[in-house]
């Protein structure tokens, strides 16, 4: 952990982006020929890294002990499948994920620090989040004020990611820099420095609520952002792509792209995480694929 | 829960062999026709990856010239020169549609050929050469629009020889605009990658394209020779080193043929300190490891501003440890083997050369087949303007780093070389871009990429690099008189 407290003068200039090459360099991680085994693998570690997520104005009680079943049951006909990293939820459901949870390894996520504009006071903000670790939540999900980013007040960005932190202690702290608002490349790098020098445990691009979600090329831009922050201090810190993501074929070009960017010490659940909600069925659909040689109907893949 | 210390390797992803079909023995491709050599003899043509004989390929002699030419000039008078341009470009346009149709079978014979990564051939090579048909297709009913008052006239029988590190895109490249402005042509492929022209050959007999129109005669350099020295050819374009350009140089003095010749470089790519430097990275990577380094425009000079230079050299060592050498086959593939022993003994030379001059070696660890001619991905740092491997073209995969202070010091290096084929300048700020693309003396300016063709753009090069340009409407100039 960090010994000190983090000073926005630190951050170091970052580096400018030039869209063209990062859209070529993506395009390569996607011709990249994953099959057989490696994808199984592949398909396997994908599905470990998934937070299963729900975040909507209509969810119940009910509907977040439904996808908690299903987070420990992904495809009971087929042994050997991990569950998933976590749930994630608002925080007035995290006592009801932790409850129903409770026998599982599983993490609960809770969105906080008013997901997902972030529009709201600092008081808010604060209690909102200690509301959450409150109810049980192992890791806390924040979104930056895209707002004061724009208009250019990065320290009031810093200084917010840093009190928050501050609250999270030991629990796992995500930053959403919600990528759809930040307009640029060059501006998504500047907010990855931010969040990662202000205590950010993970970055994430997206709260799935704005468009366009986790590209590549912004995933891409973040995961240099941790790798050179890696490479100048021996700190690793983790990367969550959120939003967007629904296909097999996706989520492996993720995993390409973090094997060769920053190696297979990300490929694990501590340090990568897919933000999904429809994602799990069809690596399931892919997986059962690979094992019977059959592509079956979604009918036979329960939802929740 | 994933294992912390597994590790996922890609599985070897093998392109199948079995969707192409290669003759035993290659005869010549001479007025629409497969004809024996005069003499009989055949070399084999073999694989670089495992340095096995993929087939037997025909040597074209004098006498085999000879007939080539005798048909390309009965073809232009007869047929070619006098049809309607708009039915020229049907038949160039159904040469490229009939490429597009055998794209898969050409990605794999230049890729056993050659020795290229199957990703390359597949993404870049196949798609471009047909590209250039399609592009020149489109022209040849357009010259008098082209080329407003002036009164279009074609030359004649076109004699044109290629190298063996683009074989099928320098083939595209020279018969697409020679027959678009209403040549016939007599091309000879390079003597270790001749089957994707023979294949092209195939293609374009299945095209219908009237006989003699193309001839395909393979063989060594007395063949090239034979070409360049017959008396009815009206122009020669070559692509190769500039050792053989200045012999054709020299043996077409004081003839009325039309040159034009596209040979090495040592091509400057230069970082400025306010570079996109991952991006900068990429473009490094690509621009001397693209084609295992085969290229005569390879940035193999890189310039970096002494403030990044550190950084950059990091990051493209770490970068280069990311790259997959070996089989070009697979899938994943980025650096395949080198296209002859002949090249590899080269390159090994110069590597020796940078190592006793005292610059410092960097190559990716990593495990090599043990057939087939392969180099490891290779940097030199403490290298100086007056050191051998920064002054001649090495054509592999070895990268020469400089530091340099100011901007202007870095044309003058830049400039400082008696080739001037190709640049690459990278900086965020568009007006250094303007004031070094109009400073460098190189024919192609990259900014902030490298190593991109079009069909539309010209390409071609300064000094000892070589003179005419090929693509665009330069390279159609090219065939008019």
């Amino acid at each position: 952990m960090k010994a000190h407290k983090p000073l926005f003068s630190q951050i170091p200039k970052s580096p400018t982006i030039d869209k063209v090459g990062v859209e070529e360099r993506v395009s390569r991680f996607q011709t990249r020929s994953i099959k057989g085994t490696a994808k199984m693998q592949g398909l396997s570690m994908v599905l470990s890294m998934i937070d299963l997520t729900t975040l909507e104005g209509k969810d119940t009680p009910n509907k977040v002990r439904q996808m908690c079943y299903k987070a420990q049951h992904l495809h009971d006909f087929q042994d050997g499948l991990p569950t998933v990293a976590a749930v994630c939820v608002y925080p007035t459901m995290v006592s009801i994920a932790k409850d129903a949870l409770k026998d599982s390894s599983i993490k609960i996520a809770s969105v906080s620090t008013a997901f997902p504009s972030g529009q709201s006071t600092f008081d808010v903000k604060k209690s909102d989040t200690q509301f959450a670790l409150d109810a049980g939540a192992d890791e806390i999900d924040m979104v930056i004020s895209r707002g004061k980013f724009l208009s250019g007040e990065y320290n009031f960005v810093f200084d917010e990611i840093a009190a928050i932190k501050e609250i999270c202690g030991q629990k796992r702290l995500k930053v959403i820099l919600e990528t759809g608002e930040l307009a640029n490349l060059d501006q998504v790098r500047r907010a990855s420095d931010i969040a990662i020098h202000a205590g950010a445990d993970f970055i994430k691009t997206s709260t799935g609520k704005i468009q366009p979600a986790a590209t590549m090329q912004v995933t891409y831009t973040m995961l240099m952002a941790i790798k050179d922050h890696y490479d100048r201090t021996g700190i690793m810190v983790g990367m969550k792509p959120a939003g967007g993501i629904s296909t097999s074929k996706l989520a492996l070009h993720n995993l390409v792209m973090v094997k060769e960017i920053l190696g297979e010490a990300w490929l694990t659940n501590e340090w990568f995480r897919f933000g999904a909600s429809s994602l799990a069925n069809d690596v399931l659909m892919q997986y059962m694929k690979q094992v019977t040689g059959k592509y079956q109907s979604a009918d036979y893949f329960t939802i929740d | 829960m994933t294992d912390s210390n597994n590790t996922w390797e890609y599985a070897p992803s093998l392109e199948g062999t079995s969707h192409i079909q290669l003759k035993e023995k290659y005869d010549l491709f001479i007025d629409g026709k497969w004809i024996k050599p005069s003499n009989n003899r055949y070399f084999d043509t073999i694989n670089p990856a495992t340095e096995e004989k993929l087939a037997e390929i025909a040597w074209a002699t004098e006498d085999d010239v000879d007939l080539a030419v005798m048909a390309a000039r009965k073809a232009y008078v007869e047929v070619w020169s006098v049809m309607k341009a708009s039915e020229r470009a049907k038949y160039i346009f159904r040469i490229a549609r009939l490429m597009q149709e055998h794209a898969k079978e050409l990605a794999l014979i230049e890729t056993l050929d050659g020795g290229k990564p199957i990703r390359e051939s597949r993404d870049i090579d196949v798609p471009l050469a047909c590209n250039h048909f399609f592009y020149y297709a489109g022209w040849a009913d357009k010259l008098q629009d082209a080329f407003p008052q002036r009164n279009i006239q074609s030359l004649g029988v076109a004699g044109q020889i290629i190298p063996w590190n683009f074989p099928l895109l320098m083939a595209a490249w020279k018969i697409a605009p020679a027959l678009a402005a209403g040549n016939t042509v007599v091309l000879k492929p390079a003597e270790s990658t001749s089957l994707t022209a023979l294949k092209l050959a195939e293609i374009i007999e299945a095209s219908g394209l009237p006989a003699g129109v193309v001839n395909i005669v393979t063989g060594n350099g007395d063949t090239g020779a034979a070409i360049v020295n017959h008396p009815d050819v009206d122009k020669i374009a070559f692509t190769g080193s500039t050792a053989v350009g200045k012999l054709i140089q020299r043996a077409v003095a004081g003839t009325a043929k039309k040159v034009s010749l596209e040979l090495g470089g040592k091509s400057a790519n230069i970082v400025l300190e306010d570079a996109p430097i991952d991006q900068a990275v990429e473009g490094i990577v690509n621009g001397i490891f693209f084609n295992q380094g085969h290229v005569c425009c390879a940035g193999s000079r890189l310039y970096v501003q002494e403030s990044i230079a550190e950084e950059v050299v990091r990051k493209l060592k770490q970068r280069m440890g990311s790259l997959y050498v070996g089989n070009p086959l697979d899938k994943n593939t980025d650096i395949g083997a080198i296209n002859s022993k002949e090249q590899l003994n080269t390159i090994e030379k110069y590597i020796n050369i940078g190592i006793n001059e005292g610059s410092d070696l960097f190559q990716v660890e990593c495990d090599l087949p043990s057939k087939g001619f392969y180099c490891r991905p290779t940097i030199f740092t403490n290298v100086a303007q007056s050191s051998v491997i920064a002054q001649e073209e090495i054509f592999g995969p070895v990268l020469t780093i400089q530091t340099f202070r100011t901007i202007d010091e870095v044309i003058q290096k830049a400039n400082n070389s008696p080739y001037g084929l190709a640049a690459g300048v990278w900086t965020d700020k568009g007006s250094r871009i303007f004031n070094l693309t109009s400073k460098l003396r190189a024919g192609v300016i990259w900014s902030n990429t490298y190593n991109k063709f079009d069909p539309a753009s010209p390409f071609g090069g300064y000094k000892e690099s070589g003179f005419g340009r090929e693509g665009g409407l330069h390279g159609l100039e090219a065939y008019l008189k």
